[in-house]
Order: structure tokens, then C-alpha cells, then sequence
């Protein structure tokens, strides 16, 4: 009896190392603060930075004239602009439906081993490095193709992009609850249809965001498009030529000894992310959530 | 309660021996109507394990069946078997058989039978990227109904029988999960009728829900039955005694009992449901 009234007391009684304690909370706390801003700070630099550098040479002209030769003022990179344009449109067209129908396959219908298998090959190709996709692409394409082109470029993309929407999709329809597809099936209503409307539909917001990651990731890579879709100095949309894309400017702008050249590569990354930043805000616009703010 | 007491009391002893005697019984009192739900050994097992084995029962058109028992008992499995819900499952098996409107559901497509019988859940579950209206003609919608006319009656209709109409009339096209539990678990419900089932299956539907929403639901199931064969699912004694006609006790995956509720209530066969209806075990 005593015992417990002791316990009890205890609660209340000043601890001893309470001093140490509260000097421990605050340093953890401290850290924790500072590693949340290193976070958020490259982002904030790197936005900084590229607007500096490139906004004075960002114009009209920019986004609507080819590159001009070298030594001559001016021009612009609407090539570039307009050949990653194409080679991301052409990516998703390979990418989205691979990357959404393996997840739905994987989550929905098929079990045990070979869903696992799925998981893990996606999970090890999302860590190949891109270079490496470039090479491939670069095997089954461009070499019995005899030559760089678009196509090549887009398939290279389009397989950067399936593990990240196929993962995601993935974890997204196992988000949604058991119980909405058993009511939906429970109405009579088939399988694929409620795959297709319920499921997929609940998960939408989710999916439409690892869809957009992979957009942004593929916009920005160079690495395999360096032997696939190779660069254009010249205007071309033929799918079966090399074509012109930013990242690939950017780079083979950066590593020229022209001080002009360099400012219209700090241009054209300015540009690229802005572009990523576009296409997020459209998407968004056009898929939002009718509920979104009702709820 | 004390005159029905005396009343069952005063029924034939015989009666109370075997089950086929008793449903003659009430065959009489309901005018002779036919089996809709039969069930012939029925067992379902997941993984090699039994859930339920050798269920005998038969559920007349347009009747109210309470399913009670323990927690894992195989109630919520054999209402589940009824729908062909254990397909989504894998490593699960059925046999024996299930006979719906006197055909072996065998003979039915899967699709086609879920039309038939429909199924409210535990918990709410209302489609969370539709509108009230939306949610209760999706099964219409979903199998290709497009006759906007059509789909708007038979909106109405559904809420105005799920006892829902008053309260959601002018917000129909609001989000269905901004309705509360109650409403939801209602709306669920005209969801099901909407595809005009013929059986209605509740597991549990109440259990998730405050007093007044589960008196609400109650009402309901005592009036959907003048049109559907309902069988629901309930741990709640009560509940079962109020709104079904018959009852049916499971314990450890068999089916103990099965008789009148009012009989099962005051003057259980065995000593098992009567131990489990006056709350010694369960």
C-alpha cells in the first residue's frame, strides 16, 4: 500500500534529471528544424538561381527563333522547347498505360508470386541508372533503326517512366478500401467495370500525381537521350530524325566556352521547369476533384 | 412480451421438436410463400480451414431471417457464400448448395446473381468520388443505363423507400460521404434496391451507427420486407428480435438453431442458444 502511494507521489515530485532532459527535447528539436530547411532549400536556390541567370536571356524570342551559329547574337530554343515537348508527349503515350495497367494488374488480379516479382523488377529498374535505359533504348531501337530518331528518344523515356507510375498506382489502389469494391461488385456490377470506375476512380488524385513525378523526372532527364533522340540544331518533328529537347541544349549550351551560349542554357532551364511547373498546374486543373473542397 | 410468452407457449409440443414441422407452421401464418434462399450443406473453408460446414436453411420470399452467434462463428461467411463475395478470395472453397429462387446459383452467372441479391455492409460504404444521386444509381449506371429520366425516378423512388428523400432532396448533388453515418448507411441501402434485387443481405448494418440511425435502419428492414427477402447479420439480440420473423443461431461455424424468432427468444430448443441469448457466453 505504501508502495503505490510512493508510485503515485512520484509523478508529481520534480524528476532529477529534469534539467538535462529539457536541454536534450530542445538540441533534437533544433536539429530537426534545421534539417526541415536544408530540405527545403536547394528547391528555393536552385529557383533562385536559374531565374537570375537565365531571365535576362529570356525573351520572345527565346520560346520562337532557332538557335542561331555560333558567334551570332540572339536566337532562341524553339526546337528544343518543341522537341521535348513531343519526346515527353510520345513517352507518356508509351508510359502511362504500361505503367497504370501493370499496377492494376499487379494490386487487382494477380497474387502471390508473380505480383511480387513485378514489384521488385519495377522496384530494381526505377534504380537503374538513366544512362543505362538510354543504352537499351540505344540497343533495341536506334541500332536496327540505323540511326538516331524521336521514337528512340520517346521509348527511352516512356520506360523511365513505368516503374514510378507503376509502383504508385499500385499503392494507391491498395489505398482503397476492400469494402467499395465488394459493394460495387455486390450491385452486379463486373469486375472490370469496377476496377474501372471505382477503384481506379478513387484512386485518381494519387495515380495523377505519381503520373506527373514521372512527367517532371522524364522532362528533365539527358542522360538517355544523349543516344536516342541525339539533339537537332535544325527544326524537325519527324519521328523518325533526331530532334532537338532542352535538356540536351542545356547541356551542349553549359559546356561551350560562349559566355552567351551559357546564359541561354541558364535560359532553358528556366524554361524547362517552368514548362514541368505548367503542365503540373493543367493537369491539376483539368482532373481536380469536383468534391475537393466540399468535404 | 408476457402475452406472447403465453402464446408460444401454448403452441403444439411437437413443434418444437424438428425444424420441418415448425416451418409448416409458418407456412400457414404466411400464407404459403415460397423458399427464395436454400441452402443444401453448405461449407465454406479458407485455407483448408473450415468457416462454416453443413448448413441447412431455407429463407422464405419476403421474410426477415436474423443471423446471431459469437463473434467468429461463420455468420457474416455464410451470408457472404450467399453472394458469391468469397470469390474474391483466394485459397477460399464452397461447396455444397446454394439454391435461389429454386434455381442452383451454379446455374447463375455471377454478375446476374449479384443483381439479384444484393448486399449492405457493416460499414457505410458510399462511394467517396460521387454525388448522393450519383451513388444510388451507380449499379444502374454502372451496367449502362443512360435514360437520365429513368435514372432520376428511380433515385427518388430508392431514397424515398430508404426513408432518405426529405432529408437529401435538395442536396443531391453533394458529395456522399458529407452525409452522416446513418444517412450513409441509408443510402447504401436505396444503392441496393436501386438494381431491384429480390434478397437483400446486411451484415451487421447497424453496428457502426448511433441509437436513433439504428432505429431508423431497423423501421426500414421491417418495410423493405413487405417487398424483399432480407437476411441480416446482428450481435445484437434485440435487434434481431424485433425485426425478423426467424432466427437462426451459429456457434463454431454450424447452425444451432433455426426457428420463429418470437420461439427463439422465449423458448429456445437448445441449451446453447439459450445460454447465448441470455448473455452466458458469447
Amino acid at each position: 500500500m505504501e508502495e503505490t502511494v510512493q508510485q503515485y507521489t512520484s509523478v508529481f515530485a520534480k524528476p532529477k534529471n529534469l534539467r538535462r532532459r529539457k536541454i536534450v527535447n530542445s538540441t533534437m528539436l533544433f536539429l530537426c528544424v534545421v534539417a526541415a530547411i536544408i530540405s527545403i532549400l536547394p528547391l528555393f536556390y536552385i529557383f533562385f538561381y536559374t531565374t537570375k541567370s537565365g531571365i535576362s536571356s529570356l525573351n520572345w524570342d527565346f520560346f520562337t527563333q532557332m538557335p542561331k551559329p555560333v558567334g551570332e547574337a540572339g536566337g532562341g530554343m524553339a526546337n528544343g522547347i518543341i522537341g521535348t515537348l513531343i519526346l515527353v508527349s510520345l513517352g507518356s503515350v508509351i508510359g502511362i498505360p504500361v505503367g497504370v495497367m501493370a499496377g492494376i494488374y499487379v494490386t487487382e488480379y494477380s497474387g502471390g508470386l508473380f505480383s511480387n516479382l513485378v514489384k521488385f523488377v519495377t522496384d530494381v529498374l526505377s534504380g537503374v541508372p538513366s544512362i543505362i535505359i538510354g543504352i537499351f533504348a540505344y540497343g533495341v531501337i536506334v541500332i536496327p533503326m540505323q540511326g538516331f530518331s524521336t521514337i528512340a528518344g520517346s521509348f527511352a523515356l516512356g520506360i523511365l517512366m513505368v516503374p514510378t507510375i507503376t509502383r504508385i498506382t499500385e499503392e494507391m489502389l491498395k489505398l482503397v478500401p476492400q469494402s467499395l469494391r465488394e459493394a460495387s461488385l455486390a450491385l452486379g456490377v463486373s469486375r472490370w467495370k469496377t476496377t474501372l470506375q471505382i477503384v481506379l476512380r478513387t484512386a485518381s488524385g494519387g495515380i495523377i500525381t505519381g503520373i506527373l513525378l514521372a512527367i517532371a523526372r522524364a522532362a528533365g532527364e539527358t542522360a538517355p537521350l544523349l543516344f536516342t533522340a541525339f539533339g537537332n540544331r535544325f527544326w524537325s518533328t519527324d519521328l523518325n530524325q533526331p530532334i532537338a529537347s532542352l535538356p540536351v541544349q542545356i547541356f551542349n549550351y553549359a559546356i561551350s566556352p560562349f559566355e552567351d551560349w551559357h546564359n541561354q542554357a541558364w535560359a532553358g532551364a528556366l524554361v524547362l521547369i517552368l514548362l514541368v511547373f505548367v503542365v503540373n498546374l493543367i493537369v491539376r486543373i483539368v482532373t481536380r476533384d469536383k468534391f475537393a473542397n466540399k468535404v | 412480451m408476457e402475452e406472447e410468452k403465453l402464446n408460444i407457449i401454448s403452441l403444439p409440443v411437437e413443434d418444437d421438436k424438428e425444424i420441418i414441422p415448425e416451418m409448416e407452421v409458418i407456412e400457414a401464418e404466411q400464407g404459403g410463400r415460397e423458399f427464395e434462399v436454400e441452402t443444401k450443406n453448405l461449407s465454406v473453408s479458407f485455407n483448408g480451414r473450415p468457416a462454416i460446414s453443413d448448413i441447412n436453411l431455407s429463407v422464405r420470399k419476403q421474410t426477415a431471417t436474423a443471423i446471431i452467434g459469437p463473434s467468429g462463428c461463420g455468420k457474416s461467411t455464410f451470408l457472404r457464400a450467399l453472394n458469391f463475395m468469397h470469390d474474391m478470395i483466394p485459397k477460399s472453397k464452397v461447396t455444397g448448395e446454394i439454391i435461389i429462387n429454386k434455381h442452383s446459383i451454379s446455374e447463375y452467372d455471377t454478375v446476374d446473381l449479384r443483381k439479384k441479391v444484393g448486399m449492405v455492409f457493416q460499414k457505410p460504404n458510399p462511394f467517396p468520388k460521387m454525388s448522393i444521386f450519383e451513388n444510388v444509381v451507380s449499379g444502374l449506371k454502372m451496367n449502362g443505363n443512360k435514360d437520365k429520366k429513368n435514372l432520376n425516378e428511380v433515385a427518388e423512388n430508392c431514397l424515398k423507400h430508404a426513408g432518405l428523400w426529405e432529408e437529401v432532396k435538395d442536396r443531391l448533388k453533394e458529395p456522399a460521404v458529407s452525409l452522416s453515418g446513418g444517412q450513409q448507411q441509408r443510402l447504401c441501402i436505396a444503392r441496393t434496391i436501386a438494381v431491384s434485387p429480390e434478397i437483400i443481405l446486411m451484415d451487421e448494418p447497424t453496428s457502426a451507427l448511433d441509437p436513433i440511425s439504428t432505429q431508423k435502419i431497423e423501421e426500414l428492414i421491417f418495410n423493405l420486407k413487405k417487398e424483399f427477402t432480407i437476411l441480416v447479420v446482428t450481435h445484437n439480440m434485440q435487434q434481431a428480435a424485433r425485426v425478423s420473423d426467424h432466427t437462426a443461431f451459429f456457434y463454431m461455424g454450424k447452425l444451432v438453431e433455426y426457428s420463429r424468432t418470437r420461439r427463439m427468444f422465449t423458448n429456445p430448443k437448445e441449451k446453447l442458444t439459450e445460454e447465448y441469448i441470455t448473455g452466458k457466453f458469447g
